[in-house]
Parts: C-alpha cells; sequence; structure tokens
C-alpha cells in the first residue's frame, strides 16, 4: 500500500491517528503548527483523574509516530483543502501544495482567553492566573504570588467562557471541574498550609474516577466547594482579592478574600482549525466545532468525501476520549480507502 | 423627631473573612464524614421534623461550614436524632453523629443548643 494520509495537528488525536494509520501500513504525514509535537500535553503537569505525569502519554504518542512511515512536518500551517479528482488537496500558509489519498483534521482546542471575562480581572489583578499558568507554576515546583510569597487562600473559578452565553459559548467544556478538582489537590500538597475554594455552577463529574478525585478533595484535602458563579474580583486596599458569589446553597450573597485566583479557562475550537473550516467549507455547528456527519454513528465524518475528524476539533474530550476517536478516525480512513473509487 | 418608620437593614452578605467556623472545624476532627457533603438535601427529604418545622441538616451542614451559627444553633434542638437521615447518606455522612458533635460544639463555643 503506498496511500498517503495527511494528519493535520500534531497533539494527542494526530499523533495517535498517525500512529495508527501507520501501524496499518499507510504513509503519513503528520502536519504540526508549532515546534513539536504533544499539544497541550507540553503545556500540563500531571493528567487527571490518577495525577500521572502528562510526560508518560507523551512518551507513548512520541514512540507511537517514531516510525519510518510517518513523516512529522513542524511549523506547517495548512490554510485550506479541497476535494481534487480522488484525491485531497491541501494547501500550506507558504503556498506548498500537498496531495493525500485521505486527511485526518486534529486540529484540536484553543483554551479560552481568560481576559475575555474581564470581570474577574486576568491581565488587570497581580494574583489572577489561569489553570494553564497554574499547571506550570507546577512543572516549576513553586507556586508564588507575584511578590514571590505562597498563597495561602486560593479560589479556583469553575467555567470561565463555558456555559456562559455572554463569551457566545453555551456548551460545557466538560474537563475543567476535573480539573479544578486535581489542581485543588495538587495546591494542597504543594501548599499544606493552604485552604482552598471552588467555586462551582454544577459538579460535572461525568467520567471514570471523577466523582471519587472529587471525594477525595472534600474528605482527604478538605477543598471547600461552594456553589455559586463568581460575579466579580476586585482588590482590596491591602493588596487581597476580594471575590463577591452568591452562595447559592445558602441562599445568600458570599464576599471572602483570597491570596490568589485560579480561572478554569473552557475549550474553544482552535483557531486553526476555524480558519481551515472557512476556507474549505467544512461545516461547523452552533460551538464553533467542526460538525460530524452524525453525532452518535458517524462523529470522524465531515462533508467532504476523504477528510476524517479525530479529537477535540469536533468537542470537548479528555484524552481517553480524544484516542479512542482518533483510532475510530483510522478505522474510518481505511474503510473508505477501501471502498472501489468513482 | 417624627418616626418614619426606616431602620438599617442588617447586612445578607456572608462574611466569610469575618465569620467564626470554629463550630464546622469541631465536628470535621471529629467525624471526618461531614466534609463529605455535596448538598443533595435527600436528608432534609426524609426528615420527620423537618416536615413539621423549620429543620434542615442540609442547611445546617452549608450555614455551619460558612460560619453562620445563629440559625442552626437555633434550629438543632428540634431534631430527634432518629438517623432516617443516615440512611438515605448517597456519601455516606454520619449524620447522626454530626448533630451530637453540633450540640457539643455549641455548647463549648456559643452557649447555645442543650
Amino acid at each position: 500500500m503506498d496511500k498517503h494520509i495527511v494528519v493535520i495537528g500534531g497533539g494527542v488525536a494526530g499523533m495517535e491517528a498517525a500512529g495508527q494509520l501507520a501501524d496499518a501500513g499507510f504513509n503519513v504525514s503528520l502536519i504540526e503548527k508549532g515546534n513539536v509535537t504533544g499539544g497541550h500535553l507540553n503545556d500540563w503537569y500531571k493528567l487527571f483523574p490518577d495525577r500521572r505525569s502528562s510526560s508518560d502519554v507523551k512518551k507513548y504518542l512520541d514512540k507511537k509516530v517514531a516510525s519510518k512511515a510517518v513523516r512529522i512536518m513542524t511549523n506547517t500551517c495548512i490554510e485550506k483543502l479541497y476535494h481534487n479528482k480522488n484525491n485531497i488537496a491541501l494547501l500550506t500558509q507558504e503556498g506548498v501544495e500537498m496531495t493525500a489519498d485521505a486527511v485526518v483534521v486534529a486540529t484540536g482546542f484553543d483554551l479560552f482567553k481568560s481576559s475575555r471575562k474581564e470581570e474577574y480581572g486576568y491581565g488587570i489583578y497581580d494574583n489572577v492566573i489561569t489553570s494553564a499558568d497554574l499547571e506550570s507554576m507546577f512543572r516549576k515546583g513553586k507556586i508564588s504570588l507575584t511578590n514571590g510569597k505562597s498563597p495561602k487562600t486560593v479560589g479556583i473559578v469553575h467555567c470561565v467562557g463555558s456555559r456562559d452565553e455572554k463569551v457566545g459559548n453555551f456548551y460545557c467544556s466538560k474537563l475543567c471541574c476535573v480539573t479544578a478538582v486535581k489542581q485543588a489537590i495538587e495546591i494542597r500538597e504543594h501548599l499544606p498550609e493552604s485552604k482552598v475554594f471552588c467555586f462551582y455552577m454544577d459538579m460535572r463529574m461525568g467520567g471514570a474516577h471523577y466523582e471519587e478525585l472529587y471525594r477525595e478533595a472534600q474528605e482527604a484535602y478538605g477543598v471547600n466547594f461552594i456553589r455559586g458563579k463568581v460575579s466579580e474580583a476586585s482588590e482590596s486596599i491591602n493588596n487581597k482579592l476580594v471575590i463577591k458569589v452568591e452562595d447559592t446553597l445558602a441562599g445568600r450573597p458570599l464576599k471572602i478574600e483570597l491570596d490568589m485566583l485560579v480561572l478554569m479557562a473552557g475549550m474553544e475550537m482552535s483557531e486553526g482549525g476555524g480558519r481551515i473550516a472557512g476556507a474549505s467549507k467544512l461545516l461547523t455547528g452552533e460551538n464553533r466545532f467542526f460538525a460530524p456527519e452524525d453525532h452518535h454513528y458517524a462523529n470522524n465524518i465531515s462533508n467532504i468525501k476523504g477528510v476524517f475528524y479525530a479529537g477535540t476539533c469536533t468537542a470537548p474530550m479528555n484524552i481517553t476520549e480524544t484516542i479512542s476517536h482518533a483510532r475510530s478516525a483510522v478505522s474510518e480512513v481505511i474503510s473508505y480507502l477501501k471502498k472501489p473509487k468513482g | 423627631m417624627e418616626k418614619f418608620g426606616f431602620s438599617i437593614s442588617k447586612g445578607r452578605q456572608i462574611d466569610w473573612d469575618s465569620n467564626d467556623r470554629r463550630i464546622a472545624d469541631y465536628i470535621r476532627e471529629r467525624e471526618p464524614s461531614f466534609k463529605s457533603c455535596i448538598a443533595c438535601g435527600g436528608c432534609s427529604a426524609t426528615c420527620t421534623t423537618g416536615n413539621f418545622t423549620h429543620f434542615s441538616l442540609r442547611e445546617l451542614n452549608i450555614l455551619l461550614h460558612r460560619g453562620e451559627n445563629t440559625k442552626p444553633g437555633n434550629d438543632i434542638r428540634k431534631c430527634m436524632l432518629c438517623g432516617k437521615c443516615s440512611l438515605v447518606c448517597p456519601r455516606g455522612v454520619n449524620t447522626r453523629n454530626v448533630v451530637f458533635l453540633a450540640k457539643q460544639a455549641f455548647k463549648k463555643f456559643d452557649g447555645h443548643a442543650d
């Protein structure tokens, strides 16, 4: 078989798909816009729910694509793809044209830009950070305020950029709740003297071992969970962050002073994915993610023949789901290429 | 002076930083399952006392954790310690022991509840 498959995106979905396609005997070009493959895994420290190192999964994926049949092309950006006779033509940003027998789009997600929720003060107050910023502190092994001191009280705001009509995102990003619980535990481990508060609308613990982690956070780590969406953060005269929230279980407004506020940024369709969708007339949903042909039984299939989706470019997914989705995309590619063309 | 019937209303805001959470801490130390409450309200729904009076273990848990102790201090004496709440709790909170300990803690710190 000398069929050539192009995989767009070198994150978890793209790497898994590329590796599986190589195993199935295809020649694969794995296209990554950045310098390195691995996607968001490179920014994360430990993974929920078991808090294993993200580099474990990265190593697995690196091994997966370490095949002669996979050509990794970094710093390459696809602008557009279209059906051309029996092939798919792809155009890079530099204007180079490539041809493929099939394409797997694995353009992933971008984290919601938290500065858009101005009321939470990201980019305004010193010690308001995002979940991704906190991960990079974990990687450095030090959680500190801008003055170098350790925070004694840390608040975590769920649903930043998710379930929020005001930023145009109606959907639930689904992974931020469990990320908040994981990070709350990690803060308590790094700073045993600290107090951690999670401000949530609903605790959406719908994944294997998520609820158990939530319970562990309550029982073993004494994390405080307060139901209510934070309305605003401001700064007090002594440089603390003042948080206002309706404690919906007490039925009363609550005010608390904190040293640090962590915003659980949601997931959005990636900028690159959005550009390809627009230029190539690939259908997107109301949530701006790629809209597969059918959400139940054809969620790898696009509206262009020979173009398939893998991973979070179609909806928020965790790593387990992303890997499964990438594998099912590969199975769709194989069936597609087996069919006689015409 | 003419009285117009106006008065200053007490703020409704829960002020976390100035509230006293010693009662909740006392219970948490001695009955760690008190931490696991997810405020589902199963306990309150099954509560005989709650069906006839304003007593809610769900509310008590939340208010004590916020350091809003006055209402729970008044309400807790209504509990008849039947323990039905502990039969329905999905998180296995030893609710009966929570009430016992709350009574002790109120005696110790607050002077309410006998």
